[in-house]
């Protein structure tokens, strides 16, 4: 930062920005308008900003973002699908210094990966979980997850999810507020800036909350899978605000008494 | 491997208490498990015996599966901990996907594997039928953990220190396999001194980025196939030099005419055979695999040449004796006695073996 540059003319320019020491030069392997880039650069300026590069470490699920490690400038494990929050909790163990976060999709969370997520958080496990949920699973090419909305065409629901035979869309994050082990819960979105400013707030007090030992932080970003959902970008958008976000209100669910 | 001088006083002491008291004798930095006859009181002893070492920061946890439990140890073996978990079949069975990944990670950890008699729920008896699974593998992929059999409650607190030294020095994970009466038995034993086990750098570990290096990463992804073949044949050639890590013991085998081979607790009744067979003039000696993986092939073909027949005898449906077999590639006859769901072979039944065998053999010479 704050490097300067001449120009051939002479001319010098000043850098105010750039990217920062904590993304990696590895271009993004995600689809255009795909929500886990956004979610991924907010992560890594919030660490930057609270400069906690040498303390954090991730844990990378399996689904879209298995390879967040490649993007994250920061120590980082890949997890076995759903099984993130298991791995969280045994680095966070060893050491208990360390910020340690979880970044999952719904269907690692919330459907293989239920009881690793219900029972970290039960035990107030002082890590972040960051959670993404689409509504579909995008690594796997689109198949139902179970945060699929009522009706909803994926790839193994065609005709629309029958919630007589599929079940109901799983509030997770609704369970997870329950737990006394959670500190913080919220529920967010990254379709415009204003919704990216509030995620980067929410990130910043997950970390800063894990700093002094609350316990969990769980934060859903309720997202968009333009290729799993078999629409453009901007398509995406008006169904998050008009069909997801009604099922997945935006806002916290718990939050600190003090 | 090398041995610690002791100079503790022996105590009795059951098994899977001797494991514990090893570990925390072996500074490990966490333990996770979930509770499984025979093997609960590893977890109960740790859970009692840490909070009272004011020295020890070990973190014991019981998690709510053997899939966390697996997955924990993966977390903190790829922080950098030295770290350990136990359980008994049907528990190592749901771990197998934990393990799959922690040995194609690289990550140095140890599994204690207290067996007990299955397919399914089978008994809480004890076992010996998850060799196949301890040793080839047991979960997806081309992969091999390094496997002790332990025949003694003495072996199960040494095997400990061992098989954190091998896990490390080759960033693999290790397991003991005893079978559920080691875990359960109370004898003589003298411990390791606590702290023994100096600590192995581990600077691939994540433990926070810092400006000098790299981040480390902990995966087992290798999307493109020339990188996974790559990892592969890295992993195979490690399978390769721990071949010199192999050990076994052998009895009476000098003068052998009929050879056993047996492991962990068989082998300790088959000790008692070769001594009621000599007493009958038979000429009987027992080789037992210590490791299982890497397994002693190279010795159990030499003896092979110099033997009539040979007896493998296991608490299992014969399942080692498929890598006798391998070793002995047909010079000898190679036959199999074994009991299962708990039964044990006595010394006058596996006896009574030798000597059938003996009979028929005899019959055929004639
Ligand atoms: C044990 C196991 N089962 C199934 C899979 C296949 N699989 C990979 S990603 C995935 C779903 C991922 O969906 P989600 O967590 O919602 O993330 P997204 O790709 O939508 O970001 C599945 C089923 C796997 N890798 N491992
Ligand atoms: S498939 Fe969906 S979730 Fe995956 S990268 Fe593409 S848009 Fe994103």
């Amino acid at each position: 930062m704050n490097e300067k540059l001449l120009l051939e003319d002479g001319t010098e320019l000043e850098q105010v920005f750039c990217r920062p020491d904590t993304l990696t030069d590895v271009p993004y392997h995600y689809c255009p308008g795909c929500g886990h880039s956004v979610v991924h650069n907010v992560l890594m300026e919030v660490v930057d900003e609270l400069d906690i590069q040498d303390k954090t470490i991730g844990v990378a699920p399996v689904g879209c973002s298995v390879f967040a490690y490649h993007y994250m400038n920061i120590d980082m494990q890949e997890a076995a699908h759903g099984r993130a929050s298991a791995v969280a909790t045994g680095i966070k163990r060893v050491l208990p210094d360390k910020l340690v976060f979880s970044y999952q999709g719904d269907g690692d969370l919330a459907a293989i990966g239920t009881a690793e997520t219900i029972h970290t958080v039960n035990r107030g496990e002082n890590i972040l979980i960051v959670f993404i949920n689409n509504g579909i699973y995008g690594m796997t090419g689109g198949q139902m997850a179970p945060t699929t909305l009522p009706g909803m065409v994926t790839s193994t629901s065609p005709y629309g999810r029958d919630v007589h035979m599929a079940g109901y869309p799983l509030k997770i994050t609704e369970l997870i507020a329950q737990l006394p082990g959670a500190y913080y819960v919220t529920r967010q979105s990254v379709h415009n800036p204003n919704a990216v400013r509030k995620l980067k707030k929410a990130v910043t007090k997950a970390f800063e909350y894990q700093m002094q030992n609350k316990g969990t932080c769980f934060i859903e970003v309720v997202s968009n899978c333009p290729s799993g959902w078999k629409m453009t970008p901007v398509e995406t958008i008006k169904y998050l605000e008009e069909v997801m976000f009604p099922y997945y209100p935006l806002g916290d669910l718990k939050v600190p008494k003090e | 491997m090398e041995k610690e001088l002791r100079t503790e006083e022996p105590r009795l002491m059951k098994g899977n208490e001797a494991l514990a008291e090893a570990a925390i004798r072996a500074n490990i930095d966490a333990y996770f498990g979930y509770p499984i006859t025979p093997q609960s009181e590893v977890i109960e002893y740790l859970m009692r015996e840490v909070p009272n070492r004011k020295d020890k920061k070990t973190v014991v946890l019981q998690a709510e599966s053997e899939v966390a439990s697996i997955n924990m140890v993966y977390g903190a073996a790829g922080a950098g901990a030295r770290v350990m978990t136990s359980s008994s079949s049907p528990g190592i069975s749901l771990m197998q996907e934990g393990i799959s990944y922690i040995a194609s990670a690289q990550l140095p950890c140890l599994i204690v594997n207290v067996v007990r008699g299955g397919p399914g729920l089978g008994t809480i008896q004890p076992s010996q039928g998850d060799y196949f699974q301890a040793t080839k593998g047991g979960g997806h992929g081309d992969y091999h953990l390094i496997v002790l059999a332990p025949a003694s409650v003495q072996e199960m607190a040494d095997f400990v220190f061992d098989a954190f030294r091998l896990a490390e020095k080759y960033r693999n994970p290790a397991m003991i396999l005893a079978d559920g009466a080691l875990g359960q038995m109370m004898e003589k034993v003298v411990l390791p001194p606590d702290g023994g086990l100096p600590k192995t750098p581990a600077p691939w570990a994540t433990t926070g980025k810092t400006k000098d290096r790299n981040h480390n990463i902990i995966t087992s992804l290798f999307i493109q196939p020339e990188e996974m073949e790559k990892v592969n044949l890295q992993l195979q050639k490690k399978y390769e030099d721990m071949q010199s890590e192999v050990r076994w013991e052998e009895f009476q085998t000098d003068d052998a005419e009929v050879l056993l081979v047996a492991f962990g607790l068989s082998a300790r009744i088959c000790q008692k055979v070769v001594d009621l067979a000599r007493e009958k003039g038979i000429k009987v000696g027992l080789l037992r695999p210590i490791t299982l993986y890497p397994f002693p092939y190279k010795r159990i073909a030499e003896l092979s040449e110099k033997v009539e027949f040979i007896l493998d005898v296991e608490m299992n449906a014969g399942q080692m004796v498929e890598d006798v077999r391998l070793a002995v590639e047909g010079k000898v006859p190679v036959y199999f006695k074994g009991r299962m769901g708990g039964m044990i072979s006595t010394p006058e039944e596996i006896l009574h073996e030798v000597e059938s065998i003996l009979e028929k053999q005899n019959v055929l010479h004639d």
